[in-house]
């Protein structure tokens, strides 16, 4: 594993313990390996892309760090408690330190955009309608979007969607925030709009980000250490200037958009 | 045909059947694990009070229009039926009992079942199912809300609590069907019809009727939900667990009922 031991980190974090610790994780789906003896570290503070070809198990990755899924073997420790070993209850706890955004959103269809970023607060805390509208308001600002708290889910456009699904993430002010595929399917200026908000999330609020992504340059924006994943397993880990020299051809073949003579993830 | 493939024919019959029974097992389990996690999830704060009553407005008040005009004609039918058969041996002043019995026991629990199989189960999947394949139980996991909980239990206890008003409606629905065929089309006395109605009929029937519709609105709910939250496949996926939730459920209704009317009677 390539990993600089002057990782670009806007915090220091060196000495201090992992935010979640990901050790050994194992996990197949009908006899099919997808993740393959993982480990890594993630930081307190920092912002993570873990990129990789479809297939590589990314997505598979994510949703087993905020126990989403359970792995067959290996551990996933946020703040030192082990998500893989706990029950339901401790999960249900431990899942509240985490806001997540989803591919296309997972937005609830049957509610309005209010109601979208509402629910969370409704459900987890005892705030007031007035304190729940203002918060609702608030999130919405931190991602740029006004006046469309009373829009129906499919009057929005995919932009707007991933906007509002991080909205949602944010509403409870977790410590740490995953997004899967954020700028997937769009175009690429939208793309970039959805990067630059994401970005000032990271500079704005005290959070840990983690983004699974394919697009590199949106890597490139968004990351303090980028991640590759390949075949299941972390092929390197590595802050983005020191990412793009990396001389692992897969790497290279990745950053170049260049075909891989040897790639069995597309098949897959 | 090549010898190696007349010698691999049994193993492939043999694999087909233990394929389709660990696909049978597996729906079975699915079934008593989701009827599991539902009752823990029930008795468990906080209870969405405004989800619960929102469910039983949608599976009662939104299928009286349908389980009304099954049971009612279902009762004319039934009139119309066993006062021609009757008339043959002049037993036409039973045909008020046969038709308050047979509704109460067995026509309106079963019938309204189905309809609600059909109406509601078919639903409860293609919702549960389309959430599941756009990520939406995943997000309910993700803000730290047990998706069983949230999405199940209400539309699981609306059902069971909603089928046996529903079948109360269809009995008293369909024996006036009966009653309004009988007087109006075979000039039945209408006073001695209604005495009738009633005259062998125990209140034992009834609650059997009402207890055996609870009963078939917990399974059809809860393979519905089940059929729903286990989709995979995207859109086709969804088609798929509609179908066999309706399927599914029609299936245990008609099976269990025979079980209940063993124990019941």
């Amino acid at each position: 594993m390539m990993e600089s031991p002057t990782s670009a980190v806007r915090t220091p974090t060196a000495e201090m313990p992992p935010k979640i610790a990901v050790i050994d994780l194992w996990k197949s789906f009908q006899g099919k390996e997808v993740l393959r003896g993982i480990s890594l570290d993630i930081h307190a503070g920092e912002s993570l892309v873990i990129v990789g070809g479809s297939g590589a198990g990314k997505s598979v990755f994510l949703k087993h760090l905020i126990g989403l899924i359970r792995p067959d073997r290996g551990h996933v420790i946020v703040d030192g408690e082990d998500l893989a070993c706990a029950d339901t209850g401790v999960c249900l706890a431990i899942r509240r330190k985490f806001g997540m955004s989803f591919q296309e959103g997972a937005l609830f269809d049957s509610m309005n955009v209010f109601d979208n970023i509402a629910f969370p607060l409704r459900r987890h805390t005892r705030m007031s309608p007035g304190d729940i509208a203002a918060r609702v308001r608030e999130c919405l600002a931190l991602v740029h979007l006004d006046g469309v708290e009373h829009k129906w889910v499919n009057e929005l456009s995919g932009g707007m969607r991933r906007r509002v699904g991080f909205a949602r993430a944010i509403a409870l002010a977790p410590e740490i925030l995953l997004f899967d595929e954020p700028n997937t399917g769009l175009d690429p200026i939208t793309a970039a709009a959805i990067d630059r908000v994401i970005v000032e999330m990271r500079d704005n609020l005290p959070v840990t980000m983690v983004t699974i992504t394919h697009d590199m340059k949106s890597a490139q924006r968004i990351a303090d250490r980028i991640a590759m994943i390949r075949s299941g397993q972390i092929l390197a880990v590595a802050p983005p200037a020191e990412f793009l020299r990396l001389s692992d051809r897969y790497i290279q073949s990745f950053l170049a958009g260049e075909p891989y003579p040897d790639n069995h993830e597309e098949v897959a | 045909m090549s010898e190696a493939t007349e010698r691999r024919r049994p193993i492939a019959a043999l694999e087909w059947v233990g394929e389709r029974s660990t696909h049978a097992f597996e729906e079975i389990g699915r079934f008593f694990t989701m009827l599991y996690l539902t009752l823990y999830w029930s008795v468990r704060p906080p209870f969405d009070l405004r989800q619960w009553v929102r469910q039983m407005v949608r599976v009662g008040v939104d299928s009286i229009p349908v389980v009304g005009l099954t049971a009612m004609f279902t009762g004319m039918v039934m009139a119309l039926q066993t006062y021609r058969g009757f008339e043959r041996f002049h037993a036409e002043s039973f045909v008020a009992s046969v038709v308050s019995l047979s509704l109460t026991r067995e026509l309106a629990p079963v019938l309204a079942a189905l309809m609600i199989a059909g109406r509601i189960g078919s639903s409860l999947a293609a919702e549960l199912g389309t959430m599941r394949v756009t990520e939406q139980i995943d997000a309910l996991s993700a803000m730290a809300v047990e998706p069983v909980q949230y999405l199940v239990v209400p539309r699981v206890a609306a059902t069971t609590l909603m089928l046996p008003p529903l079948v109360a409606l269809a009995d008293g629905i369909g024996i006036a069907g009966g009653f309004a065929v009988a007087v109006g089309l075979m000039d039945a006395n209408p006073v001695v019809y209604w005495e009738k109605t009633f005259q062998f009929l125990d209140l034992n029937d009834v609650f059997s009727g009402l207890i055996k519709a609870g009963v078939f609105g917990l399974i059809l709910s809860v393979t519905g939900c089940s059929k729903g939250y286990h989709t995979t496949g995207g859109a086709e996926g969804v088609g798929r667990s509609t179908t066999a939730a309706v399927v599914m459920a029609s299936l245990v209704i008609l099976l269990s009922d025979f079980f209940l009317t063993k124990i019941l009677f």
